[in-house]
This record gives C-alpha cells, structure tokens and sequence, in this order.
C-alpha cells in the first residue's frame, strides 16, 4: 500500500516535471521566478481611494495566483511623492512592487522631487480614469460651452477644485482652458486633499465647478446632486453614455485621464517582472476583477512592460508641456 | 425594521462575524498604535468572500469596538489607541494609578455603549437631514469648526491660559511640518522626503503620552513609585460604574446626542466630537477644577462622545456616498463591488441594506459589553505589574506601534524626539493635551483657512457670509473673548497680592 502511493507520487511529480519541463521549452523568456515569502506592495495614496481599492483587489487576486501573501502598505503623503520615492528605492529582489500612478509623469515638473518614471520598473498598466466636467444641480451652466463663455467673460469669477495644486485633475482643467484659448486660470483653482472632499465643497458650493474622474462622481451624477457637462474623453463611459465627450464637443479635441501602473524598484530584473506581468494579465483578465471593474465604473484596461513604459514615456512628455503652459513648471 | 433584515442579521453566520470581528476590533484598539482604519483595511480581504450584508456588518463592528477598545491603553499605560481616547486620557490614567482602572474602564465601556445606541438611533432618524446640514459644510464652515476645536484644548486645560496657549501653538508648529496641501510647498523637511508626509498623529502621541510618562518614572526612586496594592473586584467595580452612570445620566444624554452631531460633520469626525464634549462637560461641572486631575465626569461624556460620532460619520457616506474617513471610503467601496451605489436611492432601492447597517450598530454595541468587559478583567492586571518591568515593555510596544503604522523609521525618531518634549514640558508645567490638539486639528485649520482665502481672494468678511459660518465664527469669536478675558482676569488678581514678594526678589 505504501509502496503502491510513493510510486503514484513519483509517477505524478516525473508527469509534473516533465510537463514543467515542456513548460519552459515553450518559453524562451524563463518567467519562471516564483516569489517564495510575502511581497510588499506599495500603495502611495490613502486607504479607500481609487489607487488604493484597484491596489488591494488586484493584491488579492495575486495572492491566489502566486500562492503567497502580498501586503499593502500604504505610503501617503507630499502628494504622492513618498509613496514614489518609497517603491523607486526599495530592493529590486521582487519582493517590493507597488502601484505608480500618473503623478509620477507630473511632480518632477512642478519640483517636488527628481524621482521620474525613469527610476521605476514598469510591469504593467491596470487602470484609466477620465476626468469629467461637474456642476452642482442648480448651476446655471447646462453646457460645458456655457460654463467657457462665462470663464472668457468673466475670467477668475468661477473657482474649480478636485485634488491638490498641480494634480493631475488640476491640469486637466487648466489645460482644457488652455486649449480652448482662455487663460489657464480663467477659472480659478481651489486645492482639496482629493476627489471626495471636492465634491463635498461643490455640493456645499464652496466651489463652481469640480474635475475629478467621472466615475468618482457617478453616484451623486446618477441621483441628480450633480451635473456631468463632460467628459474628457473620446470614448464614452460604460454606464453614463449620456455624457458629452471633448473630443465631440471642443474645437480642441481636449482629453485628460488618469492611469494606474503595477512597477517595481529600478533595476528590477527581467525574470521577475516577466513573471509578474503574467501573473497580473491573468489577474486582470478574470471574472472577479471584470466585476471589480464594473462595480467601479472603469473599464478593464491592460498594457504589458513595454507599452506600459511608452504611456508613461508619453505621459510625462505632455504633462510636462502643460505644465509649463499653465506656468506650473519649476 | 423589516423582516427579512431581522433574518439576516440574526443568522448564525451574521452573528458568528459580529462577534468575531467584536473580539478582533477589541485586540487591535487595544494595541497601542494600531487604529481602527488599520482594523478595517486589513479585513478587507475577507469581505470579497461574504455577503455584502455581512460585509458591512464586520466593519460597522471592527470600528465600533476598536474606538472604545482605544481607551484601554490609555487608561492603563497612558497611551490613548485613538485621537479620540486623548481627550480624556489624563483623567483616565490618573484614576488607574489610584487603583480604579476598572471602574474608569467599565464607566467607559457603558458610556460607549449607550453613546453608539444613540447614534444609531439618531442615524435611523434624521440620517437624510442630518446629512443635507452636513452637506452645507464647506471649508469656511468647517475652519471655524475646526477653531472651536482648539479653543477647547485651551478651556479645559488646568494650566495657565498663557501656558496651555504656548503648548497649544507647539502642536499647531509640528503640523506645519511636510508638504502643505493648499501650495503643495515643502516645510521643515530639510529636503527628507520621509517627512513630506508630515508628523504622523500616532507616533506623536505615543511620544508625547507615553515615553514622557517612562522618562519620568525612570526618574522616580523606586521606593517612591506608588504601588496599586489594592484592584477592584469585579462587582466593586459594576457598582460603582453603575453609580457614576448614574450620576451622569445628562452628560451622557448629552454628549451621546452632539457627539452624532458632530460626527456626522464632514472633517470633524470622533476626535472633535470627544473634545468639545470633554469641554462643554467641564464648563457646565460643579467641578470644574477637578477635571484633568483624575476625575470621572470628563470620561464618562468622552467615551460617550466619541462612540456616537462613529454612528453619525455615516450620514453623508449612506446619503450622498460621499466618504467621510476612510472607513467609511472603504465601506462604500464594498457597497459598489455588489451592485449597491450608497445616496438617496438606497433608502428606497436597498432598505435591508440600510436596516441591517443599523441593527449591525445597535447589536455590536451591545455585543462589545462581553467583549470590553473581559479585556477589562484580563489588561487590568497590568496595573500590579511592577514599574520597573512594565515599562520597558511599554516603550518596546510604543516603538513596534509606532513603526506599525507608518512602516518608517521617522516614526521612531518621532517617538523619542516628542518623548523629550514632553518630559520636558510636563516637568515645566506646560499641559500636554494642547500640543496633541493642535497636532489633530492643525491640518484642517491650516487647509480650510488656506481655501477659503484662495476662494474669497483674501476678503475676510467672506467667512462670516454664509449662514452657518457665521454662527460658528460668532460662537468662536465670544469663546475667545471669554479666554482673554479669563486671562487678563486672572493676571489682575494675581499681581495684586503677589507685588510684594515681586519687589522682593
């Protein structure tokens, strides 16, 4: 009986050997690196925001995938820079990874570190947010084009806010005016510590008009609070196809997103990123992330290492010159 | 409340979780340096696997207990769990050292109880009203909010005014250190990105509290310690919370109601709500000269007050969606994952969902009794342990806390460096409590200011325009006449006998 099971298990481990084996063959690249202790997973904003709920779904899923646990840690603080600066100097041995967002394309710009995207590893993109054009019920604007005129006629009369000074939703405002030939600050910009508390002060109307992304508003937008005039995109959301795009409706074309990568420290070697690039298109290409998705209102997005490394090589050479349109730049 | 909630919360694995997650919000408040959000994050995983009803239910429970569960440390050890528990923390420690830590506990425990019912029942009530005056709240509203806040560190401290200001203005100076939100322009980082993020709260109250209170033992000879010799029984001490509960009937009552109020104000939350109830409750004491010397009144409305703001934080989340911590952010990120979009609608479209958010409330506060009261009768006997080995216990547990919750090494730095402080302070005379007000709500003055002024383009006369900033700033305005007016009093009496002996010397 004894002797009958260890030579079933040594038939199935030489089957499994093999078909590892076989595995390999197939794959010149080797992503075969396996992490064997718990991973890291940095997270540079706060508990309960958009990165952070993308970070700890997907840090789940990876659990499962990888067989070991990942932590999220979330590094807040400076507008993103010590989470940033956290990840880019942590031990490039793949047991540190964590989420870089857009913001690391825009505060080397205005000065508040040298960290670039350069500093990072790129594994890979999982999330695009687009900013939306909002207005409280009552507002006397029923279009984006009436809401410009006004900012032309009028300029420094209406105030705007959605997250910190020279934030990636700043500069969607200011460089959609910009665009459209008015001064950058024709509509004046009012910090917040985010999306949220911007909201709360556009309902309280402590402000005119807020920019965050769409889908943090879809909610207070579907129940009537508020009024998307629209969307900075040129494809429609899933669930509010009703709203204008700016590819439509600006003479300018003017969009402004917002995006999520998975990176790892600098230098991190190519095996271990390869293995996580495919243990997070697995992730992201599956049922429970889809409903993730919907639940959030984004739609699922995935970029592999290098198309991830263009968007951010691209990213950081727009932002950068409207930065230094809107007069930001350090 | 409906039948079918009534079913669901009362299934056996709705309240196997309540439960569960009652004994876990209960051992991470008791920890010093872990919070309540650090509680719900890391259940997060959990609640992918459960029904969203249940989902709720654990995080409603998780933050009930571990606010409570705060005072714990701060009763025994001097280091308040929560910024909501250091309102009344001197107070609290002051009573353990006189071998009442169980009694203070229990009065606590109760007090935090009937506050969360409060809450909830006030939130099953008036939660669409109470949100659309919170809603009204914009930042010129919430900056005088904010001012009164701080007056009240400055009230209901027993120093002198002058003293209790300077210690005050210590706390607004750390706040100031890291990036500031309204420019985004580092300050008193020396170009150290660790400190971008700014003093965390945490590290600077267990600094503050708890390594003072280490530094100073250290230097008491040990034949002064004063030794509890003597604990409480268990119904000695249900007596006497009962009589104190009693006795404070209406400061509960009272507190139990404005500390939902106040909580459920979008950027005040327990801790202002804890100290500004602490506050009115000295002002209108027959004892006022008591608090802050060991006296139970303050506790009683504190942990009254600070259990029913968590009830009133849900307002604007479950009417508008729109988080007021990050707790509630993490909840609503739940709610959406199963199809539920918190606002006006879920009062019509999910009622079961909002009836077992408030039979969750009402049975985990009733559930934390069991729960508090054997972390009372088991953590009491950290008093009888002998100074000279609980001590260096505290700072190892202050440091690993500390460090918990920030994952940084300047969170250690912190400790040590505001441990000095402290000592120092406390060895002149200068009150504590200011410094951690002013450290609180430092951020949300200096940000509200900031954007107000940025929107009024520097008019003044702005904040008083709007209807309920000018009732807040008028309020505000006549506690601070009062303070100066106390002062100058109290000045004037003094120099008149005490001239003499200024000649003298």
């Amino acid at each position: 009986m004894v002797r009958a099971t260890s030579t079933t298990m040594m038939t199935a481990a030489l089957a499994l050997w093999t078909s590892l084996a076989a595995a390999q063959a197939n794959e010149p690249e080797a992503c075969s690196w396996q992490p064997e202790r718990a991973v890291t997973f940095i997270v540079p904003w706060g508990t309960g925001g958009g990165t952070d709920a993308n970070s700890r779904r997907l840090a789940s899923l990876l659990e499962e995938e990888m067989g070991v646990p990942f932590n999220v840690v979330n590094r807040t603080g400076g507008n993103g820079v010590v989470g940033h600066t956290m990840l880019a100097r942590s031990q490039p041995d793949g047991y540190t990874i964590g989420a870089a967002t857009v913001e690391i394309d825009t505060m080397h710009w205005i000065g508040l570190t040298p960290l670039t995207y350069k500093d990072i590893t790129p594994i890979a993109l999982i999330d695009r947010t687009s900013a939306a054009v909002l207005v409280n019920q009552d507002s006397p604007y029923e279009s984006l084009e009436a809401l410009l005129d006004e900012a032309r006629q009028n300029p420094g009369e209406l105030t705007a806010s959605g997250t910190a000074q020279g934030g990636i939703w700043h500069l969607a405002l200011a460089g959609m005016l910009k665009a459209e030939g008015l001064a950058p600050d024709a509509i004046r910009w009012i910090p917040s510590q985010g999306a949220a508390p911007a909201l709360k002060e556009l309902m309280a109307g402590g402000v005119d008009v807020a920019t965050p992304a769409l889908s943090e508003a879809r909610n207070l937008v579907e129940q009537g609070e508020l009024k998307a005039l629209a969307y900075m995109s040129d494809t429609p959301m899933e669930q509010m196809p009703k709203v204008p795009l700016t590819s439509d409706i600006l003479d300018s074309g003017w969009t402004m997103g917002a995006f999520v990568t998975v990176s790892g420290p600098k230098g991190l070697p190519d095996e271990i990123a390869c293995a996580y690039e495919q243990a997070i298109d697995d992730a992201v290409h599956s049922k429970a992330w889809a409903e993730f998705k919907r639940s959030r209102g984004t739609p699922v997005v995935f970029e592999g290492r290098q198309e991830t490394a263009q968007t951010l090589a691209e990213a950081d050479r727009q932002l950068g010159e409207v930065i230094k349109a809107i007069g930001l730049a350090q | 409340m409906s039948i079918s909630s009534l079913i669901a919360l009362f299934s056996p694995a709705s309240l196997a979780v309540i439960a569960a997650c009652t004994l876990y919000g209960t051992f991470i408040g008791a920890m010093p340096g872990l919070t309540a959000t650090m509680a719900v994050a890391l259940l997060v995983p959990f609640t992918y696997f459960m029904d969203p009803m249940i989902a709720i239910s654990a995080i409603v429970a998780t933050t009930t207990t571990a606010i409570f569960a705060g005072d714990v440390p701060g009763t025994l050890m001097r280091i308040p769990g929560t910024p909501a528990s250091a309102a009344y923390v001197e107070d609290a420690y002051r009573l353990s050292r006189a071998g009442r830590s169980r009694s203070t506990l229990m009065t606590s425990l109760f007090a935090a109880c009937i506050g969360g019912l409060v809450g909830v029942a006030l939130l099953a009530l008036i939660a669409p009203q109470l949100a659309r005056v919170a809603m009204q709240f914009s930042s010129f509203e919430t900056f005088w909010l904010a001012c009164l806040g701080l007056s009240c560190a400055v009230l209901t401290s027993n120093g002198s005014v002058a003293k209790s200001f300077a210690s005050l203005f210590i706390g607004l100076f750390i706040a100031t250190i890291g990036i500031g939100v309204a420019v985004g322009y580092p300050r008193f980082t020396f170009g150290y990105y660790e400190l971008f993020a700014g003093i965390s709260f945490i590290p600077a109250i267990i600094g503050l509290f708890a390594l003072s209170e280490i530094l100073r033992s250290v230097q008491t000879r040990r034949s002064e310690q004063p030794t509890v010799a003597t604990q409480e029984s268990f119904s000695q001490a249900l007596r006497e919370a009962a009589d104190t509960l009693r006795g404070f009937k209406r400061n509960i009552a009272r507190s139990s109601i404005l500390g939902t109020l106040i909580g459920a104000l979008p950027g005040a939350g327990a801790d202002i709500a804890a100290w500004i109830c602490y506050a009115i409750s000295r002002r209108f004491s027959s004892h006022p000269e008591r608090y802050g010397t060991g006296y139970i009144e303050g506790v009683a409305d504190g942990g009254a007050a600070n259990n029913a703001a968590i009830g009133g934080a849900w307002t604007p989340a479950l009417v508008f969606g729109i988080p007021g911590d990050s707790v509630t952010a993490i909840a609503i990120g739940i709610l959406l994952l199963n199809g539920m979009s918190p606002g006006p609608q879920i009062f019509t479209q999910s009622p079961e969902l909002v009836h077992t958010l408030y039979g969750a409330f009402a049975l985990s506060n009733l559930a934390m009794l069991p729960a508090g009261l054997l972390v009372i009768m088991a953590s009491s006997h950290i008093v009888r342990i002998p100074r000279r080995i609980l001590m260096p216990i505290v700072l190892l547990f202050s440091l690993v806390g500390a460090y918990a919750i920030t994952n940084s090494v300047v969170a250690i730095w912190t400790v040590l460096a505001l441990g000095a402080l402290g000592y120092v302070m406390e060895a002149n005379g200068f009150p504590l409590a200011p410094t951690i007000l002013g450290i609180v709500l430092g951020g949300i003055v200096e940000d509200n200011f900031m954007t107000s002024m940025l929107k009024a383009q520097g008019d003044l006369l702005a904040f008083f325009e709007r209807p309920w900033a000018a009732a807040l700033g008028i309020l505000t305005l006549l506690v601070w006449a009062l303070l100066l007016w106390r002062a100058a009093r109290d000045a004037l009496r003094r120099r008149s006998p005490a001239s003499p002996k200024e000649s003298h010397s």
